[in-house]
Parts: structure tokens; C-alpha cells; sequence
């Protein structure tokens, strides 16, 4: 008996524990990989996942050549890349003005209601978003009449409103939980280099720009070169409750795209053939950030 | 030495002036909107819909909350998502802890191949399509089992788990426990899980907010009403703006009634629906931040 197989006997219970776990993982996530090949195939359910005709790069030429191809892939970027901006700066914003905060009361006070948003549902969101911002009823109608302004813009159903619903709504959800990371930065720094410095004669705004900000850029670099790397894989989920027929010319994106295409008009190939892109694509970025990520920092995902 | 004593510089003191009148404000436009919708919950319909509520109710009525009671598909809804939440949740927490303890033993051989096959789950995916035909082939589709078994495992929380495990739980205790004749199942059970309460905790707190949050798997896997969760419900009521009001078997002055009753549904549907998440609150608020904690370091 070799010395692997010795290994494995002496503890085959783990083995034993790992295996349920292990059995979801591969028929949730690696299975569904092997039927990424729909995408070189002509999917029908009769013929299945194994033995439909294989239609080569059809799917993809269809899809680099759509007039959708252009537009969805820049709204996707738009809503991303917006959201993680002002989503970094509010976060980073909110945790360096509370460690400011010496009153611990008001900090917690302050803290407890922002972290709040972040248990509440997308779907309430939205809808919440929905009421608040109506141009007749609602604060946003509201506001209006007492202003005396008569026809206000249908916020909601605006093209150019789209972005910034999605990446504020996040804001208002996510800066408290985002700051989290950054609080937990701060509080590493060492006392006596505040100390140090106000023995020095430095403003509290220079403590925090030659403190406070390089004490926790590794990790703003850190998040951010991350999630650069999730650019693509926006969330579905409020995506597609904000959208309607008025904005999809901004609203459309990667994943609402892959959703109607394929479940609602069940065209599956061409479905997959957009998914399987947004796939690879995510896969070389995420690949690039942690690398860049390593490089530049020394800290990385994997 | 009693810093207090020291008189800030004037700039210092605007400046912290400065910081508390803006977290003030950032406060305040996080409470407002959740405010304002307490209150038109407990409005009366007119003053909603003239636009009169501001801060508190105007003409105090419940009438919201009856219209939560008539409306059938909620209650179907909430017991549902009660059943998704509590079943979904123990089986993941389940999942992750057989997943993470393993991968957590350096005495598990084969614990890095497994380890690389879950990291690669988390950087590529099939898709929507090829996962839902997994479901489909499974014969999930319009059952229960859609909503609690696929999306029971979740890559992130194993490895949150599993890094707490390694940084809890010494060697030391294990080879004790070995030289004392312990299975590794038994050391499992008697040992990690009665020491691993505060990562067992943020897990549960992430499964059951997630599970009663999410609407996606049953928008893709559910066509039957009885079957939908809360989530699916309130996007009905809410963004779809579709109040099916045949299904309800009114009497016509019932039916009256309950129209003037429909604009305050959705004020006091959120209410009803996001009360048993913040009830929750306090704890939540603790144990996600010190997941967030856990999951930040790398082994």
C-alpha cells in the first residue's frame, strides 16, 4: 500500500464530509460549464446538450454583428464603472469622517443608520424608488407642486436619468457596509503618529491627507483593482426591476440581455453564445486585476 | 495627560463642525425615504395621495395594513419565503461547513486540487442558460427544490468558513483530540462547530438575508403563483404595478373598499416585508461586519 492511498485511508471521513458539499458544486457549477457547447450548436430539446448540430462560431457572429452588440456592452461598462466610483468615494468618505468622530454616540448613531439600507430587499428598493420619485404622487411630486412647478420628468422612465438611479440607489444601500473595511483600516493606525503630528501643529484635514488616506490606500487600491475585475458581472437582479420599455436604450445590459434572449424568447444558443462572452471576458479581466493586484500591492484574491 | 484640555485650533473645530453637520445630513437622507414611507403606510389614502404627508401620518388609519390581510397572495407569499429562508439556510450553512472543515485540515490530502476547483467555480460560470437546464434536468422546475437546493452552495462562505476554522481551531487541539482516539467526524461535532458559534452565526445571518431578499431563481424557476416567494409578490405589487384583485373573491362593496385601500398597499407591504429582516437588525449588524472581517483575510 502506497503512502497517498495510507493518507487518504487514515482520514476517509473527511472524505466522507466533503462529498455532499462537493456533489452541489459540481452539478451547480461544473456541469452547467459543459453546457456552455450549446453555443456551438444548434440547441434543440429533442437532440439535447450532446447531440445537436455543431454550428460552429455562428452564434458569436451573430452577436459581434447585432446592432445590440455596441450598446449593451457600453451600458454595461457605464452603470459598472459609474457605481464603483462614486460607491469607492462615498464609502471612503463616510469611514474617514467617522473615525473624525470622537463623540461614540453619535458615531454609532450614524453607523446604525447607514448600514441600515443594506438589509432591505432590491425589490423593495426599487419599489421604494418607484413611490419616492413618482411625478404625482411621491416626495419627488411632492416637492414639485410646492415649488409650483407643473409637468415634471418622468424620472424613472428616463434614458439618461438610468445611470445614476443605479449607481445613488447603490450609494444610499452601500456606503454604510462599504466603509466597513476602511473603519477597520483606520483603527489600525497607530496613535502616536496623530500624536506625533499634532505635537508637529498639523490641521486635523492634514492628518487626514498625510495620515488617515495613505494609512488605508493599500487597501482602496486593493478593492478597487478587485472589483475592476467584476466590471462585467454586474447584478441582474436591480438592473432588471429599474428597467422599462422608456430606458432600456440605457438599461439594457450583459445580463438582462443573456436573460431575455434566451428564457423569454428561449432562443438558448445565442443566449448561451452572449453568456459564454460575458464569461470569458470576466474570466481574462479578473485574471488581469489580481495580477496587477499582486503586483502592485502584494495582496490579491487567489 | 488630558488631551481635552488642549483648545483646538479654530480651522480644526470648523472643519469637525463641518463633519458632523454632513454626516447629519448623509444620516438623515438615509432615514428620510424609510421614514416618509412609515408614515404614508399608516396615512389615510386621500392624504397619500394629495401629496400631504411630510413626516408624520396624516389621519392616522390601519386601513393599509387591512388591505396586507385581504390581499391573499401575500400571506401565501410570506409563508413561502418563511419556508425557502428556514429550509434554504440550514442546508447551506449545512454545505458550507462539510465543504470548509476538510479544506481546513492540512492533514487532508487532496486539499489543494479541491481548493483550486473552488476558487475556479467563483472566477467562471456557465451561465444562466446551461444552469438552468441543470435545474430543469434535475426536474426542479416549479417546485420548492428550485428555490432552496441550487443555489445552496456558495463558494464565498466556504472559504470565509474555512478561514476561520484555521485560525480557531489550534493543530494542537486536533492532535489532542487524535492521540485521545477522535474520528475526524466526531472532532467535527464535538469540537469546530461548539467553537466556531460567532462564523456560524454570520453564516446563518447571510443565508436567511439573502434567501428572503432574492427573487431571481424563483422569477427563472417558478410560473405558479402558490409556489412564488414574497420577493416575486411585492415586485407584482410594487414595480409591476399589477394588483390582481379578481382572485380575491370580494363582495362589490368589499371590492369598493378595497380600491381606495390599493394605494396604500404598497406603503404598508414594504413595512410588512422588510420588519422580519430588521428585526434581525442588531444581530445582523454585528455578524456581518465581523464576517466582512474574516472574509478580508487570507489564510
Amino acid at each position: 500500500m502506497n503512502v497517498i492511498t495510507k493518507k487518504i485511508l487514515k482520514h476517509w471521513q473527511l472524505y466522507l464530509v466533503i462529498a455532499l458539499p462537493f456533489a452541489f458544486l459540481i452539478t451547480f457549477n461544473y456541469i452547467p460549464m459543459l453546457g456552455v457547447q450549446i453555443a456551438f450548436r444548434d440547441y434543440n430539446p429533442v437532440q439535447g446538450i450532446w447531440h445537436s448540430n455543431w454550428s460552429g462560431w455562428k452564434q458569436f457572429d451573430f452577436f459581434f454583428s447585432s446592432p445590440y452588440f455596441g450598446p449593451i456592452i457600453k451600458n454595461t461598462l457605464r452603470v459598472s464603472i459609474y457605481s464603483l466610483i462614486v460607491g469607492t468615494l462615498s464609502a471612503i468618505f463616510l469611514a474617514i469622517a467617522l473615525n473624525e468622530i470622537k463623540n461614540r454616540r453619535f458615531k454609532r448613531t450614524v453607523q446604525m443608520v447607514t448600514y441600515m439600507p443594506y438589509f432591505i430587499s432590491t425589490v423593495v428598493l426599487v419599489g421604494l424608488m418607484d413611490i419616492i420619485l413618482s411625478p404625482t404622487a411621491g416626495l419627488y411630486g411632492q416637492i414639485g407642486r410646492l415649488l409650483g412647478i407643473d409637468s415634471l420628468p418622468d424620472i424613472m422612465g428616463s434614458p439618461n436619468a438610468f445611470p445614476s438611479l443605479y449607481a445613488w440607489s447603490g450609494v444610499w444601500q452601500e456606503t454604510g457596509y462599504g466603509a466597513v473595511l476602511y473603519l477597520a483600516a483606520l483603527s489600525g493606525v497607530n496613535p502616536e503618529l496623530y500624536e506625533a503630528a499634532r505635537i508637529d501643529g498639523a490641521s486635523r484635514i492634514q492628518k487626514v491627507f498625510r495620515i488617515d488616506l495613505p494609512a488605508i490606500q493599500p487597501t482602496i487600491i486593493v478593492l478597487f483593482i478587485l472589483s475592476i475585475g467584476g466590471l462585467l458581472g454586474i447584478g441582474f437582479e436591480k438592473v432588471f426591476l429599474l428597467q422599462n420599455i422608456l430606458n432600456q436604450s440605457t438599461s439594457e445590459i450583459i445580463s438582462t440581455y443573456v436573460y431575455k434572449v434566451g428564457l423569454v424568447d428561449a432562443n438558448y444558443s445565442f443566449s448561451v453564445a452572449v453568456g459564454l462572452f460575458n464569461s470569458v471576458i470576466g474570466f481574462v479581466l479578473i485574471m488581469i486585476s489580481n495580477f496587477m493586484a499582486k503586483r502592485l500591492t502584494e495582496s490579491s484574491l487567489f | 495627560m488630558n488631551t481635552s484640555a488642549i483648545r483646538e485650533p479654530r480651522g480644526d473645530r470648523l472643519f469637525l463642525l463641518f463633519l458632523y453637520i454632513i454626516l447629519s445630513l448623509i444620516g438623515i437622507s438615509i432615514a428620510y425615504p424609510l421614514i416618509y414611507i412609515l408614515s404614508s403606510s399608516f396615512s389615510s389614502s386621500n392624504a397619500v395621495l394629495s401629496g400631504d404627508v411630510w413626516l408624520w401620518p396624516v389621519h392616522p388609519t390601519l386601513s393599509g395594513y387591512k388591505a396586507v390581510l385581504l390581499y391573499p397572495s401575500i400571506g401565501t407569499g410570506y409563508i413561502n419565503s418563511a419556508v425557502y429562508t428556514v429550509l434554504g439556510t440550514i442546508l447551506s450553512v449545512s454545505l458550507t461547513i462539510m465543504m470548509a472543515y476538510p479544506l481546513s485540515r492540512k492533514t487532508f490530502y487532496g486539499r489543494r486540487f479541491f481548493i483550486w476547483i473552488l476558487l475556479f467555480a467563483m472566477l467562471f460560470s456557465g451561465g444562466l442558460i446551461p444552469y438552468y437546464l441543470v435545474v430543469k434536468s434535475l426536474g426542479m422546475i416549479n417546485t420548492m427544490w428550485s428555490i432552496i437546493v441550487p443555489s445552496a452552495f456558495n463558494v464565498f462562505s466556504v472559504l470565509v468558513a474555512k478561514t476561520f476554522f484555521q485560525q480557531n481551531i489550534p493543530d494542537e487541539l486536533y492532535e489532542a483530540a487524535q492521540i485521545d482516539g477522535c474520528s475526524d467526524i466526531r472532532f467535527l461535532l464535538k469540537m469546530v462547530i461548539p467553537l466556531s458559534k460567532p462564523v456560524i452565526a454570520v453564516l446563518v445571518l447571510w443565508s436567511a438575508v439573502g434567501s428572503w431578499n432574492s427573487y431571481f431563481n424563483a422569477l427563472i424557476f417558478l410560473n405558479h403563483d402558490d409556489l412564488y416567494p414574497l420577493q416575486l409578490i411585492l415586485r407584482q405589487i410594487l414595480v409591476l404595478n399589477n394588483v390582481n384583485m379578481q382572485s380575491m373573491n370580494l363582495s362589490p362593496e368589499m371590492y369598493q373598499q378595497f380600491e381606495d385601500m390599493k394605494n396604500l398597499l404598497k406603503y404598508s407591504v414594504i413595512i410588512v416585508t422588510s420588519v422580519p429582516v430588521l428585526f434581525l437588525y442588531p444581530l445582523a449588524q454585528k455578524y456581518f461586519v465581523q464576517g466582512v472581517m474574516i472574509g478580508s483575510v487570507k489564510e
